[in-house]
Formats: structure tokens, sequence, C-alpha cells
């Protein structure tokens, strides 16, 4: 038996060694926090809707989940010729832009928070580097030679990437920032979040209702529970 | 009124036998009374194929089984339809509910002996019902056409491309098309749909007509039937209806429980009953770097990798899932509960459960070499276990008395020392004095005394008052 | 088996209690599946109100809109047609349109918010198929008393320019007039009532 255990053990270290990548940093992002929510749908709209859509997500579930007027809505986030009712799409034809990036369709986003993980993209949104041998200029730690351009930087600024060298092997060590965009660091960081978190909400709407559906459906089994415990202890008097 | 009832029941049960259906299966149906835990999974297991129905009904509403429109129906779900979120992860933590409650099904089987003459039937129906149901997830698994769904159905699909001489021509009448494509998205929505729930619900009546046929296995391994008092009610029995019944709606209770904290807090239980991959619609040009089925299916997918070599590996799997039709022939000992077997069995019953949880692991983690390392091992006890089981349960001999009938359960001497010990002891101090006692050596205890005269007090009331009762 | 005596109705209540609350339950369970058999988001927002222009409608001049799949018609009647609606009350079956259905402004005889312009729902009121525009005065089919109207082909029921259902045939009641306001003079906005503010 002990041997056994010994060999799980064995056994578990060398998975967990097996497990390579980035380290990912966490956002702090709320789904109840509307507001947070309602700046990034806006960065959502004028930095990546000219490309991605979010064909699965309505404007007008938008505007009843965060409680925006329906003039709010097309002022802030309806980019184009669109209604409440219609859905998050994007204005560029899909052919058109797999042709521009690298032969690479961009994806729709409804469910990317779904697939990646919000730390992978909070991530991935802030790990742009400068990288002159790439098509746009950029490439990017988490997600290495993405067909993506670096939409952001003018918000976030360039940055370097810095590499050294560990046992003959190239090793990412940090950013240096540049400056030159027109967040600092920190605001950059909170407008990402506010990106991953609006994702987050696209990804699954429903998520909110069902955490708050959860409470009084396992109350009311509670009780139920209760009564049937009663009833079989009532029962089974007999037979203990 | 209850006269007009009685004569509108009376009018239907002349034509249907509702009443006798009634009488033979649940209130005159005599279950051992020693049913423990173990017990709950079977009725358990036909709850969540009613949640499995209903769910799939409204499900099948707006679901559109074509490639081009799958992936977005499953959202239009998922987003526009009301409640269709609520619906869909009922149905998908349901899919994983089933395979933990039917797995548990089985292991009270392997506990208690289940599976021994005279129910190997009930055990073949079992197993069939086992295969209809790997058969009817793999196939649910592919319909929301993400990537997982698509790249895991190809794999699957080509193991049967693995089989000598006719093996390709039979992957591609199973898919329709030289890959998974719409076809075949198609076709498993018709299978999954009606052919096999129609299956699997002829199996569980074979296997409940079965069981009923020769009675409950218990945990004391005893066969109630063995002993009928006078009115040939087995003497260790009890109706299941009410006992059964109301002792299986508490367990369905804290069975949804359960359910309701994984559907509504975890419905994606850390990727393992909704995988990351399967948000992306399927691609068929990139297969994802790391493709793994679904949880219930990675026991046998880490013995499929675990063979070097493609046949052997299907054969592997195959034999995995079939050699326990084999059970009820390969076990020797006509010992049935786990109480009175063997060291050996209890050994090897733990190291088989231990290679399943481990198999299932490694199933779903990459095929490092370590890990195939290990796959190895585990896929020779997963297999020892079976092969070996005729040698090792020969002439076994069996740990303690069996009983023959459950006079008691738990026995009785443990019943009256943990439940009327105590009540006797504090009886006697009720009617004792304190007093103090010196020893030799000079320490001074204090102990209780029976003091007679408080008890010959006690005694005098109780009978006056059992007189009064008598002349009442 | 204990010795005490079977309480039936502590039995009785606590079968009563699982019960009812298993049934209310079961209630709560039922909610979310029939629901979810009602119109969708998605066919919630296809049937989102529409907008017509009809600057470009001339007299006599009928268009057809989709709104929640049906369609609905809007006619220019000419002053002749409007006109000649009093005339036909006596061979009407409801002429003051008291068992049909119109939003509050379009409830007046002529069954319409501007004199002239008729929106309606062109669907018949006795099974539901779409009835054809007959405009002509005195078609040879229909008899020398049509004044222009609409007529079901499927089983012969007549409607004047007000969609006012004739006497003697199979439908009911007059076509329905659907929820509709103005937006300035030359748009129409189906699907909303004249009082509903935008949003």
């Amino acid at each position: 038996m002990k041997k056994l255990i010994g060999l799980m053990m064995l056994l578990a270290a060398s998975l967990a060694f097996a497990s390579s990548g980035v380290e990912l940093d966490s956002p702090n992002i709320d789904l109840e926090d509307t507001a947070s929510l309602k700046r990034g749908g806006e960065l959502f709209a004028t930095y990546c809707q000219g490309c991605h859509s979010a064909k699965h997500m309505r404007y007008s579930r938008i505007a009843s989940d965060l409680g925006l007027s329906e003039e709010v809505v097309k002022k802030d986030l309806i980019v184009g010729p669109k209604t409440i009712h219609d859905s998050m799409t994007t204005a560029m034809d899909s052919k058109e832009s797999a042709a521009w990036f690298l032969g690479i369709r961009p994806p729709d986003l409804s469910l990317i928070a779904r697939s990646r993980g919000t730390d992978w993209l909070y991530s991935y949104l802030r790990s742009f580097y400068i990288d002159p041998s790439r098509p746009f200029g950029v490439n990017n730690t988490v997600y290495p030679d993405v067909a993506m351009p670096n939409v952001l930087w003018e918000l976030q600024g360039h940055q370097k990437a810095v590499f050294r060298t560990e046992g003959g092997s190239k090793v990412f060590a940090g950013f240096e920032h540049e400056g030159s965009g027109r967040m600092t660091p920190g605001q950059f960081d909170r407008a990402m979040a506010d990106l991953v978190n609006f994702l987050d909400y696209v990804g699954e709407p429903s998520k909110l209702q069902r955490i708050a559906l959860g409470k009084y459906v396992i109350l009311f089994l509670l009780l139920f529970v209760f009564v049937a415990y009663l009833l079989k202890k009532e029962y089974w008097k007999d037979i203990h | 009124m209850s006269k007009k009832v009685s004569r509108v029941s009376e009018w239907i049960f002349w034509r249907l036998p509702v009443d006798k259906v009634w009488k033979e299966h649940l209130s005159e149906y005599f279950a051992p009374k020693n049913f423990n835990f173990w017990y709950y999974f079977g009725s358990l297991a036909l709850l969540i194929l009613v949640i499995q129905l209903v769910t799939g009904v409204v499900l099948t509403m707006f679901y559109k089984p074509d490639a081009a429109l799958a992936f977005d129906s499953v959202e239009y779900i998922m987003r526009d339809v009301n409640w269709g979120w609520l619906i869909r992860y009922m149905h998908s933590t349901g899919a994983s509910a089933f395979f933990i409650v039917v797995y548990l099904h089985m292991f009270r089987g392997l506990l208690y002996g289940s599976f021994k003459k005279p129910r190997e039937l009930v055990w073949i129906f079992g197993m069939l019902i086992y295969l209809c149901l790997m058969a009817e997830s793999f196939m649910g698994y592919l319909l929301p056409w993400g990537q997982m769904s698509y790249w895991a159905a190809q794999v699957i699909i080509s193991l049967f491309g693995a089989i000598p001489y006719f093996g390709e021509d039979l992957a591609q009448w199973i898919r329709g098309d030289y890959v998974i494509s719409d076809a075949t998205l198609n076709r498993f929505f018709a299978f999954h749909v009606i052919a096999v729930p129609l299956a699997l619900i002829a199996l569980i009546y074979l296997h409940v007509v079965a069981l009923h046929k020769v009675g409950s296995n218990n945990p004391e391994g005893v066969e109630i039937k063995d002993n009928k008092d006078s009115d040939g009610v087995p003497v260790d029995g009890i109706p299941f209806h009410p006992y059964y019944t109301v002792k299986d709606i508490l367990g369905v209770g804290v069975f949804l429980l359960v359910f309701s904290v994984i559907l509504f807090y975890m419905p994606e239980m850390g990727g393992f009953f909704l995988e990351r991959e399967n948000f992306i619609p399927a691609d068929t040009m990139t297969t994802p770097e790391h493709i793994v089925p679904v949880w219930y299916f990675t026991p046998f997918y880490a013995i499929l990798r675990a063979v070097p070599y493609k046949v052997g590996g299907v054969l592997a799997l195959g034999c995995a899932v079939l050699i326990l039709f084999l059970l009820p022939w390969l076990d020797r000992s006509n010992i049935k509960s786990i109480r009175y077997r063997s060291k050996a069995f209890k050994y090897a019953l733990s190291l088989f459960v231990i290679s399943f949880i481990v198999l299932g692991y490694l199933g779903t983690q990459p095929a490092t070499p370590v890990a195939v390392i290990f796959a190895r091992i585990f896929t020779v006890i997963y297999f020892g276990f079976f092969l070996l089981m005729p040698f090792y349960t020969r002439n076994e001999k069996a740990t303690g008395e069996i009983p023959e009938h459950l006079t008691c359960d738990p026995p009785l001497d443990e019943v009256i020392r943990e439940k009327h010990w105590p009540d006797a002891k504090r009886k006697f101090l009720e009617y004792s004095v304190m007093k103090e006692v010196k020893t030799e050596s000079g320490k001074v205890y204090k102990i209780p005394v029976l003091n007679f005269d408080a008890l010959l007090t006690r005694v005098k009331e109780r009978f006056s008052s059992t007189g009064n009762k008598s002349q009442k | 088996m204990s010795d005490d005596a079977v309480d039936t109705g502590r039995r009785r209540v606590l079968t009563v209690a699982t019960s009812v609350v298993g049934a209310i339950g079961a209630g709560f369970v039922a909610v979310p599946f029939l629901s979810a058999m009602q119109p969708s988001a998605r066919t919630r927002a296809a049937g989102a109100p529409v907008e017509i222009d009809i600057s470009k409608l001339e007299d006599g001049q009928l268009i057809r809109v989709e709104w929640r799949g049906k369609p609905v018609w809007i006619l220019r009647r000419s002053q002749q047609a409007l006109a000649d609606l009093p005339t036909l009350d006596g061979s009407l079956s409801d002429p003051e349109s008291i068992e049909s259905l119109q939003p509050e402004g379009a409830t007046n005889l002529l069954r319409s918010i501007k004199p002239d312009i008729f929106v309606a729902l062109g669907v018949c009121t006795h099974l539901g198929c779409s009835p054809t525009y007959r405009p002509e005065v005195a078609p040879a089919d229909l008899g020398s008393k049509w004044k222009g109207g609409f007529f079901c082909a499927c089983h012969g029921s007549r409607f004047d320019l007000a969609g006012r259902v004739y006497k003697g045939v199979p439908a009911p009641t007059n076509l329905q007039i659907p929820p509709h306001r103005y937006v300035g003079d030359h748009r129409i906005i189906v699907g909303e009532e004249s009082n509903k503010e935008i949003g």
C-alpha cells in the first residue's frame, strides 16, 4: 500500500512538471459591477468590434442586464446602422478580414471567455511587445506569433519584452514600458479588466441569474430533504 | 365520492392490471430490510433518466442537427430561449451525473456480489444498459459541434478502423462520410434522440423485471426468499412501498441538492462536465492541442493509449468493457458480500478501484512517457483483477460466519452493547447511591451502590400503573 | 420492531407535507419547461415593431409589410371610397366594430388614425388565410353592390375597405387593426401603441 502511494506521488509530480507555459495574471473583476461592464462594452465596441463579432450577444439583452436605456446603448455601444434588437456583429466582411490577417479570420468573441478563460484574456491583452520580425510589428508572450495587431497600443503605449538566456533557451523576463500611451499602466490594467469582465459577461449572460436562482433552489431542497427525512424516520421506526 | 372513485378504479383495474403491477413491484415486493447507502443509486439512475428525457425533449425543440447551425443553435438555447440555459445545464450535468450514479451502482454490485447466481441476467442487462449509455452519451456529445465534440468523435470512430479487413469500411459506414461531417451529426442526432433511448428504456424494464423475479441482494448477501413465513412473505423482507419509497424520496432530495449545487454554481465542473475547447465551433482543419474524451470514458481511453500499437489498443479497450460481462462466471466463490470475503478479494477489489480511478485521471492528461508507463501498470492491474479472479476466488474462505437470515442487522450483540448499554448504565445509576470506598493503598473511590429501596418503589409503581392500564 | 403503536396521524401529516412540498417543487420545475416554449428572445426581436415610409403611397395603393411574420396592409383610401363606406353599414355584421379588435386611436367608423390611411392585419378572422385586395367596383364575380374591399378566397369571407366583415360570410369579426403610430406625417411604426414612448 505504501509503495502504491509512493508511486502515485511520483506520478502526480511528473505530471505537474509536464504542464508549462507563461504565468497568467488574474484580473480583479466582478460581474455585478455594471459600470465596469459598460466601460468594457464601450472598449469592445471601439477597439474590437471593427474586426471581431460577438454575434450571440443581443444589444437589448445588454440593455436589460446592465440597466441601460435604449438611448444610452445606441449612443455608447452600437456601432453602425443597427437597432437595439440586433446582435453584436462586425462591420467587416469575414472573407475580406481573413485576407487581411495572414489568412486567419478574426474569431467571433461571444464565447472567448469560456474557451480561453478570463486570466488568459487579461494576460494576453497586456502582453503585446514590439517585434519587427512580425507582419504587424508586434508579438505576444501569451499567444506567440499571433496574427492580431496590437489595437490597444494608443492606450497602452508600446512595450518591449526582455528575454534572458537560461540553459541555452530564451526565457521571458519581463516587459519594459515605453510610456507612450494615453493611459498609465494602472489605468490600462483597469481598462483591460473591464474589457475582460465584459467578455466574461458576454460568454454567459445568464451567469448572474443562475447564481441568484441557485440559492432559492437549494433552500427549497433543504426544506424538502428535512420533511422527507422526518417521513422516512417515521416509517422506519417499524423496522429499527 | 370515494365510492365513485373506487368504481372508476375497479372499471380500470378490470381492464388494466395497474393494481397488480403496483402490488408486484412496490407494495408487495419484499426487499431486504438492511439496504444501506449503496442501494440508493438504482432509483437515482432512474430519476436521472427521467431528467434527461424531459430536458432532452425541450432541447430537441430548438437544436438544429446541421453542421452549419448546430453550434449556434446551442448558443441560441443558452441565451435566447426562455430558461434555455437551465434546461441545457440540466441535460449536460445530468449526463455526467448519470455516469457517476451508474458507476456507484455497479460498484455496489461488485461490493455485495449482486452479479452472482441467481442474478447473472440482472447483471447482463445492467451491462447492456451501460453499453447503451456509453453510445447515448458519445453521440450526444457530438451534437454541440464544438472542437472537442468533433475531434473526440473523429478519434473514437477511427477506433473502428483498427478492426482488420472491414474496419475502415465500417468506420465510413458509421460516419456516412470520409470524416465526421454533417451526415454523421444528423444520424447521431437520430440515434441519440430516439433509437438509443428506446433501447435504454426496454433494457431498464428487463433489468427491473429480472431483478424482481429473483429478488434483491443485500449487504449481508442473504437470500431472503429462502426464509419465508407461513404466508409466503420473506421473514427478512419489508415491502418496498412504503419503506423504500420514503427512503428513496429522501435519497432523491439529497441527490437533487448535490445536483443543484453543481448545476447552479459549477456547471462546467472545472472543464470535466463542459470542456473549454467545446466553446469553440468545430473546425475540420485544426485539431486542438490536447484532446480527451469526457471524464467517464477516460479510464478506457488511458487503456487504449497504454498499448503501443493500434489494433492492440483498440482490442484492449474493447476487452476492458466487455470483460465485465463475464464477471458472474469469473468469480468462483459462493460468498457474496464483501463483509465475509477473503483478504485476497478485498485487496483485489481495492486495487481494481484504484486502477480505475488512476486510469481515469491519466486519460485526462497528456500522454507523456511517464504517464504511459503508469497507464500500462494500471492496465495490467485492471485486467489482472478479472483474469486472475478464478484463481484468487477459488476455495475462498469466508472471514466470518455468513448469516443465513437477517435476524438483526447490525448483529444483535452489537445493538445491545451500543444501544442499550448506556441506557442500562443510566438506569443503574438512577437507583444507586454513591458510596466512598477506601482501598488498601489509602486511595478513596466513589462507586455507585444499588439502592434497593428506590428500585423497589419504582417496581411497585410500574406494576400498579400497568394494572391501571389493563383495567381500562 | 418496536412496541410503540404506529402513530398514523403523524404519518399522514408527514406524507401530506412531503407530497405538498414535492408538488410545489414540481410546479416550480414546470415553469422553465413551459416558458421555454414561449417565443424566444430571437423571435421577439424578429417581431419587433417595423417602421414604414408611406410618403410615396398613392390613392388606392396597398403595400404589404411583415410584422411578427404576418402580413400588415397599409392602404391609402380615395375620397370616393371613404364616402362609400357609410353606405354599406346595412349589409355588415359589425359596422361599428364593437366585437372587433382595433387599437384605441383607430376606434372609429373608418377604423383608422388618419382617415385615408388604413392599416390592418391581412389575416382573415375566420381561419387565418390572407384575403386578396379587390379595389374595383362591381366586378363580375363579387356582384354589383361591391364597392371595393377584401375577399378571402379560402372560404369566401368579404370585407369592405375598412376591413369590416359582410353579413352571411363565415368570418365572425372585422379584420384586426394592429397597434401602430405615426412618426411625423409620412412614417408609420407598426407594433407600437400611439401613446407608448420610445424604448
